[in-house]
């Protein structure tokens, strides 16, 4: 049943046409990739947020979340948790902030890193997924990278040692512009691997995942709950109103 | 109003008549329930009145406990309904109740305004109850505007701009206007304040006196039905309409069993798809409210959004804000610009149906392309459907008057289960 | 049963099955009695401390290294003042002589934890914590620790008052007769991360080391 909903709430998504969601940028192929989130592994989860602490909390907090609440809810023991997760000095309590003072990193990277906590709310997975899988190498930029689903981004690629550094292939499309004029468009085509990083393709895809895994589940922290709730609410509606039917029936059968 | 207990009716007795003679509440009872006759043959479009009222009281209820935990404040604001969502026990259920409860109202309201486009439930003698109707739909438009703007999100943010800048279009007083409404330079703290006061008092209150008034007309005039026929000129030897039933205990059980379809459906959305794909709940909201980035793509919630292309329709600002607006006002008139002589389109002819059913088509159409970005191909249609829009009113009068006169039988047509 | 379904208005009269629509009626309204149960489930439960509050109700670790004997300090654990006392040898002797003037000297009736319950209502003897608000209505209780004071008359082996009501308590928190209050003071849990760590809140200070 889960699934037609999930696949009801995707069809009234697509009639919708989610603007806010549309891609923008070079157009190309990239524009069609799509996160696979699975919210109910808990592995996955796990190894994102391990992997978000080491790699990504330097910089982005995830201020709406506790430690304590993310031991919880992704079965973390205190022993883990003291080990991989919090940082040295913080307590269990505390949210995901970041050590790294706002005004600085505003110097820094000219622009302060956002905070995670709704990312994917607010973004959607697949903008995400496209953003952890499209820096290319672009020599103008400060940070020496760019990226297609956020052009222009100050955020220097973290993970190149992992991926590795990749430049990216532009071809020129023609478009029929307004009046009929023939304009020049220029679209990606395809990535090229320079240097090879530490994981193979397959392997960041999986580590992608597992940081979307993790970023979704500290969008809504309740939604396993939320949805493990709502299968007995239904059933237990559905029970309702039947009985409510046979007990309509029975007294409609006064009225001719 | 002296004696308090019709000595004509039967008197209870016990503590049901000591609290008679004191409060008249059996005679309460039995004129709005077990006395009040209602016509046997509603069918299922009348769900949707006592719908409105269940998510009524479940905004209600669900608003007062959000109340307790929210701040209304530019700096609290958004982090406080994050607080609601994350750590106050059961608040991500109470808040995901209350947001798809704005738009469950809004669907239940417009099957109930449908109803009465169908069956001509807007003539005479419920003009007044029409009328009264329209308030609570203007009110709830109120509503569900300042609610959207609390959580402080982008789109709260920028939907005040774009509705609150609405009010600049008013010749001469506009500028002004918008600054008093605003109470800042911007949207601010005090828009936000003001909004938050009207959005848990003023308007929850006169929407709950519109809608007492709203029942007293409809039990004053009784209840119109699918036929269009006024049950209450075939009355039996009592005076009881013959083709009318007690509402108690009949059409209590018969909306029960609305209600309990309508909680399946609502469950499903709160605890599977809360934000309906970005329908429910707009992806731009969960980014706490910025005055220097405006949304890639500014919608208002999917309830408002054909009235706002409407707006983005026409070219000219002061021009496309009078005709949406004029979009509201000419649903005010409804009673008298449908001329027929019978009430239900089922009694009408083909020009008739024709014509309504393509003012529906008009408004779905219209609806969605107030979600859709303001560029090629939807501004030609909007503009196409907006006239179509004007086009169902300004016709409506001559087609009704021409089409709307054939035979109506003499009793509701109904077959027993 | 309505009027109406006794005498319909048309037809013949209808084969109307009284026990169905009872039996319908009972079991659809107690279904919907569970259900409204259920709906208020989550509204009541908003009202619990939420998970922030949980979080600054975490234990509170405070430093007793600096306490001299006879000192009292006040700490802050769960919105609540937590008295800490070093005891002087001299106060500790004088705590097993009135037994008769109390009115729960052996704390039966009173709350504590089980390694609070002896006679100085503490896990070491020197050592007294407190939760500081007066088991009568909540003010909180002065201390008067010196023997004979003047306000409380030449009997009085020291101990705390609460202003507000006249409660008595002595200087292990038990309540004298002839005070409003019924109980003693109530002592939290607590326990020792080292000598000089006093953690409130957890009867384990090893095991709710970074637990919230």
């Amino acid at each position: 049943m889960r699934t037609k909903i999930v696949l009801l709430a995707a069809a009234l998504a697509a009639t919708h046409g989610l603007a806010s969601f549309a891609a923008v940028g070079i157009p190309g192929e990239w524009q069609h990739w799509q996160a696979e989130v699975e919210i109910n592994n808990l592995a996955s989860r796990q190894r994102g947020a391990r992997n978000f602490v080491a790699y990504c909390s330097g910089c982005h907090s995830v201020k709406y979340l506790r430690y304590s609440r993310l031991a919880k809810d992704l079965d973390i023991s205190t022993e883990q948790l003291e080990q991989f997760l919090l940082p040295p000095g913080a307590k269990a309590s505390d949210y995901m902030t970041t050590s790294m003072p706002a005004a600085d990193a505003a110097t820094w990277f000219g622009i302060a890193p956002p905070d995670l906590s709704l990312i994917t709310r607010s973004k959607g997975a697949d903008h995400v997924y496209r953003f952890m899988k499209t820096f290319y190498v672009d020599p103008s930029t400060p940070s020496g990278v760019n990226n297609l689903a956020l052009e222009g981004t100050a955020m220097p690629h973290v993970l190149a040692s992992l991926q590795g550094l990749q430049t990216a292939v532009f071809r020129n499309e023609e478009h029929r512009g307004e009046g009929g004029k023939p304009v020049t468009v220029k679209a990606w085509e395809k990535f090229q691997l320079d240097v090879p990083g530490t994981l193979s393709e397959a392997e960041y895809d999986l580590f992608v995942g597992d940081l979307i895994n993790f970023l979704q589940y500290a969008g809504e922290p309740a939604q396993v709950t939320r949805q493990k709730l709502g299968v007995w609410v239904v059933l237990f509606l559905l029970v309702f109103t039947s009985l409510a039917y046979f007990l309509k029936r029975e007294y409609w059968r006064d009225v001719r | 109003m002296a004696t308090v207990v019709d000595p004509a009716k039967p008197k209870a007795k016990g503590l049901m008549g000591w609290i008679d003679e004191r409060l008249p509440v059996s005679d309460f009872v039995r004129d709005h329930l077990t006395g009040y006759y209602a016509p046997k043959n509603f069918n299922f479009w009348y769900y949707f009145g006592s719908l409105a009222l269940v998510v009524f009281v479940l905004q209600i209820f669900t608003g007062i406990f959000l109340t307790m935990h929210y701040k209304p404040s530019e700096l609290a604001a958004f982090d406080s309904v994050e607080y609601i969502m994350r750590e106050v026990e059961y608040g991500w259920l109470i808040r995901y109740m209350h947001s798809t409860g704005a738009s469950a109202f809004f669907i239940m309201v417009y099957l109930h305004m449908t109803r009465a486009f169908l069956y001509g439930s807007y003539k005479r003698p419920r003009e007044l109850l029409w009328l009264i109707g329209m308030l609570i739909y203007v009110a709830l438009m109120a509503e569900a505007f300042m609610g959207y703007v609390l959580p402080w999100g982008n789109m709260s943010f920028w939907g005040a701009q774009v509705i609150v800048n609405l009010f600049g279009t008013i010749p001469v007083v506009g500028p002004g206007l918008v600054e008093w409404i605003r109470g800042d330079f911007g949207i601010a703290d005090a828009t936000l304040n003001r909004f938050f006061s009207f959005h848990v008092i003023a308007i929850p209150f006169a929407l709950a006196m519109l809608i007492v008034l709203h029942l007293a007309a409809l039990h004053t005039t009784g209840s119109n039905n699918p036929d269009g026929i006024e049950i209450k000129k075939n009355k039996d030897k009592n005076g009881i309409p013959v083709d009318g039933i007690p509402f108690h205990p009949y059409y209590t059980v018969k909306d029960i069993v609305g209600v309990g379809v309508f909680l399946t459906l609502f469950a499903i959305v709160v605890f599977f798809v809360p934000t309906l794909g970005g329908l429910f709940l707009e992806p731009p909201n969960f980014e706490p409210a910025n005055a220097l980035s405006t949304p890639l793509h500014i919608a208002p919630v999917w309830y408002f959004t054909a009235f706002y292309a409407i707006l983005r329709a026409v070219p000219d600002q002061q021009f496309g804000a009078l005709l949406m607006a004029l979009a509201v006002v000419a649903f005010f008139f409804m009673p008298w610009l449908d001329r027929a002589k019978n009430n239900s389109m089922r009694y009408r002819g083909m020009v008739s149906k024709a014509h309504l059913g393509m003012f529906f088509i008009t408004f779905i159409v219209l609806s969605y392309l107030g979600l859709q970005p303001a560029e090629g191909i939807y501004v030609l249609l909007a503009r196409i459907f907006t006239a179509l829009c004007f086009a169902y009113f300004l016709l409506l009068p001559f087609i009704s008057k021409a089409d709307g006169n054939g035979p109506v039988p003499e009793r509701v047509t109904y077959h027993a289960h | 049963m309505s009027e109406y379904a006794a005498h319909p208005p048309v037809g013949e009269e209808p084969e109307i099955d009284l026990t169905r629509r009872k039996y319908l009626t009972v079991a659809t309204s107690a279904v919907g009695a569970v259900g409204v149960g259920f709906m208020l489930t989550p509204f009541l439960a908003s009202w619990k401390p939420s998970e922030r509050a949980r979080a600054a109700g975490a234990p509170a670790v405070v430093d007793v290294s600096k306490m001299e004997a006879g000192q009292m300090i006040t700490a802050n654990w769960r919105k609540q003042p937590i008295y800490i006392v070093r005891r002087t040898p001299e106060m500790l002797a004088m705590l097993p002589k009135h037994d008769a003037e109390l009115k729960d000297p052996t704390s039966t009736d009173s709350v504590q934890p089980e390694y609070a319950g002896n006679v100085n209502r503490s896990r070491r003897d020197d050592l007294l914590v407190l939760v500081g608000i007066c088991t009568h209505l909540g003010c909180l209780p002065k201390q008067h620790f010196a023997a004979a004071d003047p306000q409380l008359g030449a009997d009085w082996p020291g101990g705390f008052f609460c202003v507000c009501h006249g409660s008595k308590f002595d200087m292990s928190g038990r309540v004298f007769k002839g005070s409003p209050a019924s109980v003693n003071l109530v002592v939290p849990p607590y326990s020792f991360e080292d000598d000089n760590t006093l953690v409130i809140g957890t009867d384990d200070a090893g095991a709710a080391k970074g637990v919230a």
